[in-house]
Parts: C-alpha cells; structure tokens; sequence
C-alpha cells in the first residue's frame, strides 16, 4: 500500500518535458502541436543556436486559434501559461523575414507541475495519510535536484555552442580575407607597375619619330 | 555501460506523463485507501490509454526533417514516430500502411549510422560511439520527383540518455522494488550528468583550441602582409626608378 502511495507523488509532480532541436530553412515556418489536457501549467523556451543573427518569429495558439504568444525576431524567451481548455495546442516558428539564414532552432515544452500535493500532507482524512519515509522523500527530492542540474547543464551547452559557433566563423573567415588581402596587395603591386610602364610605352612610341633623339 | 543492455522502450518518460494524467482524475475523484489502484492496475490503465499522444507536425511528402541531438558518447538515443496521411475525402489524417519513412542518422563526422526504411509507425534505437552533434533525418518514402504530394501528420518523440532506459523491464528482469527502481534511475541521471560535464569539458578545448588558432592566425597574417607590403613597395621603387633611367626621363 505504502509503494503505491508513494509512487503518487512520483508522478503528480514529475514533469513531462518535450525538447527538440530542429533546422529551419529561409521563408519557412515550423509548426508543432501538442494535445494537452485543462488546468495544466506549461512552459515553452525556445533559443536559436545558429543562423544569421540569431533571431526567430514564434506565437503559440490555443485549441480556440486564440493567440496566446507573439514574438517576433527574439533570441531567446520563455514563455509560462496555464492553459483553460483541453485541446490542440499550436506553436510556431517563423524563418520568413529571413532570406539566406536558415537556423537551428532548440525548444523546450515542459509540461506538468500540477498542484496536487502528494498524500501524506494536507489531507482531510487520515485514512492514507501515510507519510513518506526519509528516504522515499529524499530519493524524490534528489530526482527533483538532479532535473534542475540537467535543466542547467542543456543551458549551457547551448550557450557553449553559440560562442563556439561564432569563434569557429570568426577563425575560417580571418583566413579567407587574410589569403584574399594578401593575393589583392601583390596583384595591386604588380598592376601598378604594369599600368604605370604601359602609359609611358604609348606616348613614346608616338614621338618616336618627332623627338628624334 | 548499463545502458547498452536495455530495451528499445521509452516508457520511462511515457509512463509518467499519462500516469501523471490519470493521478488527477483518480486522485481529484476522492479515493479512499480501499480503492487504491495496485500497481497492476497502473499498467492496464496503460493499455487502456492511447498509444502514442506526442508532438506532432505536419510536412509534404517530398520534405525532409532533420533534427539535431548535440549528445556526449555512449548515450543511448531512441526515436519513435508515426505517420498519417492526409486523406481530402474525410478531411482527417488517417493511417496508411504503405506511407512510410525513411531514417537517416548522421553522426558528428558526417558518417551514416543508420539508414532505414520503416513502415508508417517505427522505431529507431541507436548508441552514440563519437560525441557532439548528430543528425536524425525524416523522409517519406515518396515516389513523386516534383515538391508537394500528400500532407503528412508526423508524431514523434526522441528520448535520450537515461530517459531512453526501459524501467519496466529493468524491474522485471532484476527483480527490483520500487526503491531499489528509484535508486537505479538516480544512478543513471547521475552518470548521464556526468557524460555531460566530460563532454563539456571537451568543447571548452575546442573552444578554446579555435581561440588561440584565431589569435595565431590574425598576428602572422598582420606580419606577412606588413613584411610583404614592404618588399613589394621596395620592389616597386627599385623596378620605376631602372625603368624611368632606361627612358632616359630621370
């Protein structure tokens, strides 16, 4: 009795969570859906990680088609709602405003942390009023803490991959201007020169006859 | 690793989302103790929900879906997707079995890992020997050679890491209680944390490798160009000056 009591609070407050990371090409727009049921709190975060100058259109639309989020051109944003109505919930992203980036897009749908308390704690009657033992309740806490370190960790891999991403095109493109400057500086030199005696051969050749020395 | 020895199932995180669905409606419904579902019960109820409520997109028949998964290595990926065609007679997306798709996984060094044909509901497991990032591509298996064709309803869900492990199965086959699941699953987040930070740690290098590359590169560059600005100037003056006293201007 007690175990399943305490796999209750296991899943009451686990949070179910969908992230993906996808291509976006120029002028497309990526759309998701997701069935979810009332009175749930949800939370969508979305980051570009590569592409252009980092920025993307995104809105979320409810089971009603009614707008619950509007961004245009942002980086980065987190977006935390509850939603009313069971149903088909739509989220969007939008490279249109593009016309040669195509990007790399990470979102992140949490669902869950619904307000149940587990049993055991503000309970009417006493009858499964069992209370967790120190260690069902550490193991739980310790899950909870370790989903926040691995919620911090993907934050930083993708802040990580931002900043190595632009070290990498600054790296490539310092050499390619560097070989180009230096092919222009000797093709520069050699022209001038080139030109230079050209506009003296002409006229000389010309007076060729009238100087007669 | 432990990893390697578990099943394709991605129940893990499953499991807990519907459960977690159902707890409102059993607990919000007043249970008594005497009416606490055991924990068979839990897993009909299971069967009794839909299979797969996923994410879902919608492409044409002739697009390709890539997405990325930056993972460290070792780690167990697995996907699981299913297709829908979209029939205009009933105005609904209904299941084909001849509509399927074809799987695509690029790992870092733009090597194919798998690459395979499934039916109109699959799923793909596989274990990542080369961290960073890899490419999991969708493409119907279309016979159209324009853009466009049918419109395709796509869920999908990928799991990685310890959330690809098959609890269930790992409970049955080891005979564990439920704390002894608890305290396995802890274990595997643990060392998926861990993965993680060594991974890290390897692309700080890199980072900091193309770092130093840069600075090499803008300061022998800034010294060639310098050095060859001035031979050439030198060399310019040098040539001007034999060809003005050849013309006999100077």
């Amino acid at each position: 009795m007690s175990l399943t009591l305490w796999l209750l609070p296991l899943l009451a407050s686990s949070v179910l969570s969908i992230e993906m990371t996808f291509e976006l090409q120029e002028h497309e727009v990526q759309c998701f859906h997701e069935t979810l049921p009332k009175d749930k709190k949800i939370t969508l975060e979305y980051q570009v990680i590569s592409g252009g100058h980092f920025d993307i259109d995104c809105h979320m639309l409810s089971p009603n088609s009614e707008n619950l989020y509007k961004q245009q051109r942002k980086q980065y944003d987190t977006f935390h709602h509850k939603t009313t109505e069971a149903g088909e919930y739509t989220f969007c992203f939008s490279n249109e405003f593009s016309t040669f980036a195509h990007k790399t897009v990470y979102f992140d749908l949490d669902i869950g942390e619904d307000d149940m308390l587990p049993p055991g704690e503000d309970n009417g009657d006493g009858a499964h009023a069992t209370a967790l033992t120190q260690l069902e309740s550490s193991a739980y806490a310790i899950h909870e803490a370790l989903r926040l370190v691995v919620d911090y960790q993907n934050h930083h891999r993708l802040k990580e991959r931002i900043g190595r991403e632009v070290a990498e095109y600054l790296c490539t493109r310092v050499q390619n201007w560097s070989i180009g400057q230096t092919v222009l500086i000797i093709f520069v030199a050699f022209g001038q020169v080139f030109m230079l005696r050209k506009l003296f051969d002409k006229p000389a050749a010309r007076m060729g006859g009238k100087v007669g020395i | 690793g432990i990893n390697a020895e578990y099943g394709k199932q991605w129940y893990q995180r499953r499991v807990r989302g519907v459960l977690n669905y159902y707890t409102n409606y059993y607990y919000k419904s007043n249970l008594s103790s005497t009416r606490m579902p055991t924990m068979y019960q839990w897993f009909y109820l299971l069967l009794l929900c839909p299979a797969f409520s996923a994410l879902y997109f919608h492409m044409w028949e002739t697009d390709v879906k890539c997405f990325v998964e930056e993972v460290p290595d070792e780690t167990m990926i697995s996907g699981k997707y299913k297709v829908e065609v979209y029939e205009e007679k009933t105005e609904q997306f209904i299941a084909k079995a001849g509509v399927g798709m074809h799987v695509d996984i690029k790992d870092p060094e733009k090597k194919t890992i798998l690459s395979k044909y499934y039916t109109n509901e699959g799923q793909f497991v596989f274990t990542t020997h080369t961290p960073g990032e890899h490419y999991i591509c969708l493409s119907p298996n279309s016979t159209r050679w324009f853009t466009g064709g049918n419109r395709l309803r796509v869920h999908l869900n990928i799991d990685v890491g310890e959330h690809a492990n098959d609890y269930k199965q790992i409970q049955a086959k080891e005979k564990l209680s439920e704390l002894q699941l608890r305290v396995r699953q802890l274990l595997e987040q643990v060392e998926q944390i861990t993965k993680e930070q060594n991974y890290q740690r390897t692309r700080e290098e890199r980072f900091r490798f193309t770092s130093e590359t840069t600075n090499n590169r803008v300061l022998w560059w800034a010294v060639a160009q310098t050095s060859i600005l001035i031979v050439v100037g030198a060399w310019q003056m040098r040539h001007l000056k034999g060809f003005f006293e050849a013309k006999k201007l100077v």
